[in-house]
């Protein structure tokens, strides 16, 4: 199978780190390789964060260049925006619909771009919406709009609900279950 | 038992299958994880030491009791390492010792771009430099070998792409190590007689690498099916670059021991391939040296020398056609890092600005004090240089600036590298004020342990160095305690410290919000009644805070309720949740 790649972008701090694990965990389970790849550090403070997940029978380069990726699933309206050139032609972004004003913005030397998705759309990219927010808030936590984009991502994959949800047990602490299952499910479900 | 790790994780592994022992290390991205990693195998000895020389100078004394050791350390913390570095060159090692160090190109989460490699020429010590992490496991075995075979050290050199990538890793089982010590003072005591009598073994001991090198399995050429009429000479991840660029389509000379470098293989390769470039991040290091046996490549006139590569840069340079991408037109506005909501550093920072002071700042968390709006610092060197720094500003401008200037460091940096500065400061008399930013763990590499928080890397209680006395003990009679979240506290004790003809020393003390003990209370919220659009909280640069339809707005998901921000407005518009 010819590599697939999936990015996962941001703001620090949203949490995208237990969505690439649950991935990589899902992938290496279906028998992949697979490369996950993401910047620590100075980054994650509030600021842009990007997370490449690639598989298929052999990965070589970890990261995830213009033009290449399958699916971008943001976690942050203008963030999917940013990475926008690093999608495949007819590619997918799954992006949350939350708006979180970076420095510039809040302290008014920039404006944030209001109908970006709009923009998206009518230069032919696939856009899939999703209030992951509030999702998150009905299945009992705002914490876990992670899970919610990973449930709305599995509906573009063959590999069966049962297995994302058996890679999700794994991956989060056993008090946080059933709500990122419910999380799972409220994405994949609406 | 296949698993993805994180090429840290799987370098960890693979020490601890090799027996290591002993791990010293002080925390920098991209190299943290390897002795977090480490930290939790049981029958073992892990530690963050105060600074990368003292970490190296442990991992020396482990192996020459007999026990294979390691330190790991950023290529930053390399230069701090650099001085027992090269005369361990000399003495060789008793039981393997290898030395780990992660190079940051395109700079992540650094301050300069530096190739360690050069070190590994100059300290003439051999370097392995693994492509991802089954081969960060691997090589740490090979490397260990080495370090006993050839009596060096060894370098393992990763960088940020190899260092924090994810991918397939089979596991082993550890092989416990152990030699005895034999007191050998020709070897150990490099006192000139010793040394000048040891650095002709360096010099053969680099030949015997060199032959190994020309066999090695660490070094290999992948053919190619013939297509192409050039052959590529690689290593690191930029190896993987060019296998996703050309696939199997070329001929790859792949090297995973980057010094020394083979002289044959290098010489039998060219003459296979024709024509051969040389694919490297940063330095022409691999391309000098084939130009130096008299191999003609293309190298660095090709590939740039700045920051890091991928697929996209290599495909660029031979000038293989663009996979089409999407633009928009509208402006997306960056979204640089910054202090998080809650930041103890950010009130303190508040207070500097505010008072229009010059401040020189360190390394950690608080370099964010330099963006906007706070703007609030006026140089960041290195691990340290805030303290020095301020000694000879305030040396130079006396009168001038000794009552307008200060410095910011971290407690770890301070414990790193500053209290040297401040026994200059101390001893030598500058009129200078130093300000701790006491936050109680080392922040920015994401929370590792350190002399002043009285736990060790495991999460242990451990020693506990009492800031307030050691800066007393070195000569600082004038020595305050203030909390970042009383802006009026801080303003009153900056002004008083810096009115104050002595050197004094100001320890703006409170945790991390990000630490697990430190619990938030419910956020705030603006009544927009009382609130005047007035913009003041604005130029408190909190990222919980922005401003819609003429008023403040509290981001309910980023707010801690530290409740800075309410003491800032005039109007008292911030107000708490009702219980």
């Amino acid at each position: 199978m010819a590599t697939k790649n999936i990015m996962i972008v941001g703001v620090g701090g949203q949490g995208s780190l237990l969505a690439s694990k649950l991935l990589g965990r899902l992938l290496v389970d279906e028998g992949y390789d697979v490369k996950v790849s993401e910047v620590h550090g100075m980054s994650q403070r509030g600021g842009s964060v990007v997370t490449y997940v690639k598989f298929g029978d052999k990965v070589y380069s970890p990261v995830i260049e213009e033009g290449e990726a399958d699916f971008i699933v943001s976690f942050e309206k203008i963030e999917a925006a940013r990475y926008i050139r690093d999608l495949k032609a007819g590619g997918t972004v799954i992006v949350n619909t939350q708006q979180i004003d970076p420095m510039p913005v809040i302290i008014g030397n920039a404006q944030y771009p209001s109908d970006i998705l709009d923009e998206m759309k009518t230069k032919g990219v696939n856009v899939d919406a999703i209030d992951a927010l509030s999702l998150a808030t009905q299945a009992g936590s705002s914490k876990a709009c992670n899970i919610v984009l990973m449930g709305r991502l599995a509906k573009y994959f063959d590999i069966p609900v049962e297995k994302w949800e058996a890679a999700v047990e794994k991956c989060v602490k056993p008090a946080f279950i059933e709500i990122n299952k419910k999380a799972f499910d409220l994405g994949y479900n609406n | 038992m296949k698993e993805l790790m994180i090429g840290n994780a799987a370098l960890a592994r693979g020490l601890y299958e090799a027996g290591c022992s002993v791990i010293s290390s002080y925390p920098g991205t991209p190299s943290t994880e390897i002795t977090e990693e480490f930290a939790k195998f049981d029958d073992t000895y892990c530690e963050w030491a105060p600074n990368e020389k003292v970490a190296a100078e442990t991992a020396f004394g482990a192996s020459l009791r007999g026990k294979r050791s390691a330190c790991c350390m950023k290529h930053v913390g390399l230069n701090v390492a650099a001085d027992p570095l090269f005369t361990m060159s000399y003495t060789g090692v008793n039981a393997g010792m290898i030395i780990c160090v992660a190079d940051d190109p395109g700079m992540h989460s650094s301050q300069n771009e530096q190739d360690s490699r050069h070190y590994a020429i100059a300290a003439k010590v051999p370097m392995l430099e693994p492509s991802d992490s089954q081969e960060a496991l691997d090589f740490a075995k090979i490397a260990y070998e080495i370090s006993e075979q050839f009596d060096t050290p060894v370098f393992i050199k990763m960088c940020t792409r190899v260092a924090h990538s994810q991918s397939i890793v089979e596991k082993g089982e550890r092989t416990e190590f152990a030699k005895e010590y034999v007191k050998n003072p020709k070897k150990y005591i490099m006192a000139p007689a010793n040394a000048i009598a040891r650095h002709p073994f360096v010099e053969e001991r680099t030949a015997k690498l060199t032959e190994y090198a020309e066999t090695s399995p660490l070094n290999r050429i992948e053919e190619g099916s013939g297509e192409k009429d050039f052959g590529i000479i690689t290593s690191s991840t930029s190896y993987q670059y060019v296998k996703e660029v050309f696939g199997g389509s070329v001929s790859v000379l792949k090297l995973g021991m980057v010094n020394p470098l083979p002289v044959k293989l290098i010489k039998e390769f060219a003459e296979k391939v024709g024509s051969v470039y040389v694919i490297e991040e940063l330095d022409p290091i691999i391309e000098t040296h084939c130009r130096n046996i008299g191999v003609d490549v293309q190298g660095k006139d090709k590939f740039s020398i700045l920051g890091e590569f991928s697929q996209k840069t290599i495909a660029d340079s031979f000038g293989l056609e663009k996979k089409p991408a999407v633009t928009l037109d509208t402006d997306i506005p960056v979204r640089p890092p910054m202090m998080c909501a809650g930041c103890p550093h950010r009130g303190m920072y508040y207070v500097l600005a505010k008072n229009k002071l010059t401040v020189l700042g360190d390394i950690g968390c608080y370099t964010l004090g330099s963006m906007p709006p706070l703007n609030a610092l006026d140089m960041t060197l290195c691990m340290g240089a805030s303290v020095s720094g301020l000694h000879g500003y305030n040396k130079a401008g006396k009168e001038e600036t000794e009552n307008k200037t200060v410095c910011v460091i971290g407690d770890s940096t301070f414990i790193h590298s500053g209290v040297t500065g401040l026994i200059n400061i101390a001893y030598n008399q500058s009129n200078s004020t130093v300000i701790i930013l006491d936050n109680s763990i080392t922040g920015m590499t994401g929370h590792q342990q350190n002399p002043t928080t009285g736990l060790n890397v495991k999460g242990d209680p451990a020693g506990k160095v009492d800031l307030e006395s050691l800066c007393r003990s070195v000569g600082i009679n004038s020595v305050r305690v203030v909390d970042p979240y009383n802006l009026e506290e801080c303003e009153r004790v900056v002004k008083e410290e810096l009115a104050k003809n002595e050197p004094s020393v100001i320890i703006s003390r409170r945790p991390c919000v990000l630490l697990k003990y430190v619990k938030p209370k419910k956020p705030l919220h603006v009544n927009t009644d009382k609130c005047k659009g007035c913009k003041r909280c604005m130029k408190f640069g909190c990222p919980a805070i922005s401003f819609r339809d003429g008023h403040a707005v509290v981001d309910n998901t980023l707010c801690i309720g530290c409740g800075v921000c309410a003491g800032l407005c005039p109007f008292e518009a911030f107000e708490s949740e009702v219980e």
